[in-house]
């Protein structure tokens, strides 16, 4: 059994303008120490993804369907008391901003021992200890006077990487780190990733990778997850993603990255933009902008338009496209 | 890294390379900012006294930089080496400390009011957040009449209407959504807005301080591809600020990489990217996120970039560099031609030790 088995998550947002569907059958599952990517556009739910994980979708937002079972414990309809053994101490996230994350009026060590005392039965003094060896174990210079310093006093990737210290303080099965490098400059990106990754793997962790950037989850990830106006379009391993991917979306994007054309010459381009989860397209929510959405003769696809496409799997993705089905239907007659 | 092709001739920079003409050139740039504006904000109490001390942040540190006519001149560095500055004093929009801003031959950094209203229409600026570059109380009709009604006094409404009407489709933006707002529309098509706003007077020179980096990766393809069409089209010259490496890549003739408000290479696209010189070049480029390696290897530099309050001695980047020695402590480094015509601010290159 899987340690994270997420099935059919449905989140919807009540507003006012009615109600907004965030996450629409989203099924995944990450095994122990396995490194999960799950990357989309803004707008695609990715981040709702992240929230629900750990069941942090506050009003007017709901779980209205689906669950997410961590060791068999379904966190969508656990008590808050449970919930709270299970956030920051087994599943631990980082945020996107490390301005916005850390405490302003605490110091370092105070954040630190504040956490750990909050899970487990031990002294300050104890607990210093273990932040200490936690912040020596993401390479922060002089750990010892980190301790006693306040977050204004630290760069934007020190404060990053002591919240990937915190994140690491009561040894979680899981992290979840929502788009953690994208308020940072490209060197220190590249170092926090390859610390994440590092300490991911030493230390046997499960990650679950939020990101836009499809490089980094080329380089962080074994298995990754498209999203598209919040649902699962495509998932499989990440190099069979990023060297053959099957949906017209991933497709799109990959192909709009510069690196992918000439230098100097047009970009590919994916004509239109994201759908408002508001008003999300019927059938498949990307026909509105795929090149495949005519037929043989030239006549919109009736498919595309009306139906949700199902899952197919080609080699070892899983893909929901109409068009990708028909082919392999074609391949096996 | 590279076999040193470089062994570079110590010719200062500066002398070297007028043979391609020049539409923009910055000599001898400085740009502080005060930290401390008030007399009260710049006295401090130490060892018993009250002193008085006004510190700088030192932004531009000697910047030597010329835009040839027709090329896309990529300037990038990480957050705070004075890129975005950079943009704003050729703009005009701050005045530097020192140095001069010479565009197509007419100094224009002490320029001032009416004598300067006809750069202003040749030089036009792209910002990087759509969201705040907007009116958001004026319709997208009014937000491209204005440029015109500004600089073409005497022209009668159908004149500018038409105008506004073509500026729109050469963006892709339909002329009938000219009576909606701002806020109506996605960030892509609100940079398209913004890059209509600045083509609509015909400017020559687009400076675009980071125009795609707030979008999502297929509008940024979008809006790269309009840059790149308006720029073959209408034959323009654009100062490009990033800090994403694969659009320059993509994008950029030549690119000027800045560390700390210095320049440390200056080079065409494709041979900063097949070779770069400058250690910092280096560890940038190695630092891409590609698609292709899932086991990078990136050059890990030491520390963090030191505050511009008080810059280091010497080269600004000594304190990170592995090839760093005493003179680099003591000896600030200035641009050298390399043998395939680039530009290097480096004592390891220069004495071929790199």
């Amino acid at each position: 059994m899987a340690l994270l088995e997420v099935s059919n998550l449905d989140v919807r947002f009540a507003l006012r303008l009615g109600e907004v569907r965030a996450l629409r059958d989203v099924s995944f599952t990450l095994d122990r120490g396995e490194r999960l990517g799950i990357v989309g556009e803004s707008g695609a739910g990715k981040s709702v993804a992240a929230f629900t994980l750990l069941n942090l979708i506050a009003k007017p937002g709901y779980i209205a369907d689906g669950s997410i079972r961590f060791e068999g414990n379904d966190l969508a309809r656990m008590s808050a008391r449970d919930l709270r053994r299970v956030r920051g101490n087994r599943i631990s996230m980082i945020f996107q901003d490390p301005m916005m994350t850390l405490n302003p009026v605490l110091s370092i060590g105070e954040q630190m021992v504040e956490s750990l005392k909050a899970h487990r039965r031990i002294s300050t003094r104890e607990a210093r200890a273990i932040a200490l060896h936690k912040l020596k174990q993401v390479y922060i210079p002089s750990p010892e006077t980190r301790l006693d310093q306040y977050p204004h006093e630290l760069s934007g990737g020190m404060r990053q990487r002591i919240i990937i210290a915190i994140a690491l303080l009561l040894d979680p099965d899981i992290i979840v780190a929502d788009e953690p490098t994208t308020a940072l400059d490209v060197t220190i990106q590249a170092e926090i990733m390859t610390l994440l990754r590092e300490l991911c793997e030493k230390h046997n962790v499960g990650l679950v990778l939020i990101t836009h950037d499809l490089g980094v989850v080329s380089q962080m990830t074994q298995r990754t997850l498209v999203m598209y106006a919040g649902r699962v379009i495509e998932q499989g391993p990440t190099r069979e993603i990023i060297n053959d991917a099957q949906h017209p979306y991933t497709q799109g994007l990959l192909n709009a990255l510069p690196q992918m054309t000439t230098p100097g010459s047009r970009l590919n381009q994916i004509p239109g933009s994201m759908p408002s989860l508001a008003n999300t397209p019927s059938g498949c929510a990307f026909h509105p902008r795929c090149q495949y959405r005519y037929d043989a003769s030239g006549q919109p696809r009736r498919d595309c338009l009306e139906e949700v496409p199902e899952f197919v799997t080609s080699g070892n993705c899983e893909v929901a496209c109409h068009m990708v089905r028909d082919m392999l239907a074609k391949e096996a007659s | 890294m590279n076999a040193v092709t470089a062994q570079a001739s110590p010719v200062i920079a500066s002398q070297s390379h007028a043979e391609a003409e020049s539409l923009l050139e910055i000599r001898g740039m400085y740009k502080y900012f005060p930290l401390a504006d008030g007399f009260l904000e710049q006295l401090h109490f130490e060892k018993g006294r009250l002193v008085r001390r006004n510190e700088q942040v030192h932004a531009i540190n000697g910047v030597d930089l010329s835009v040839h006519r027709g090329e896309a001149l990529c300037v990038v560095g990480e957050s705070g080496c004075g890129k975005s500055t950079v943009a704003r004093l050729v703009m005009g929009l701050l005045s530097p400390s020192a140095g001069e801003i010479t565009y197509d031959g007419q100094r224009i950094d002490n320029m001032r009011g009416k004598r300067l209203l006809p750069y202003r229409q040749r030089m036009q600026m792209i910002f990087q957040n759509p969201y705040a570059s907007l009116n958001p109380r004026m319709t997208i009709q009014q937000t491209l009449e204005e440029p015109l009604r500004f600089h073409h006094p005497n022209w009668t409404t159908p004149q500018v209407q038409d105008k506004v009407a073509d500026v729109m489709a050469s963006v892709g933006i339909d002329p009938e959504w000219g009576k909606r707002f701002g806020h109506e529309f996605s960030g892509g098509q609100r940079q398209r807005i913004a890059i209509a706003r600045a083509l609509a007077v015909d400017p020559e020179f687009i400076v675009a301080d980071e125009p795609i980096s707030a979008l999502d990766v297929s509008i940024q393809a979008q809006v790269l591809n309009l840059l790149m069409d308006a720029q073959a089209e209408r034959h323009l010259t654009y100062l490009f600020i990033t800090h994403d490496l694969a659009v320059v890549e993509h994008f950029g003739t030549r690119v000027a990489v800045m560390y700390l408000g210095t320049v440390c290479e200056l080079a065409d696209t494709r041979s900063l990217f097949a070779s770069p010189k400058h250690p910092y070049t280096q560890a940038l480029l190695s630092a891409i996120p590609r698609l292709e390696d899932d086991r990078p290897e990136h050059v890990r530099l030491s520390g963090e970039v030191p505050t511009p309050v008080h810059l280091p001695s010497g080269c600004v980047f000594h304190g990170r560099c592995s090839h760093a020695m005493e003179r680099c402590r003591q000896e600030v480094p200035q641009l050298i031609v390399t043998d395939d015509g680039n530009q290097v601010a480096c004592h390891a290159v220069e004495e071929g030790r790199l």
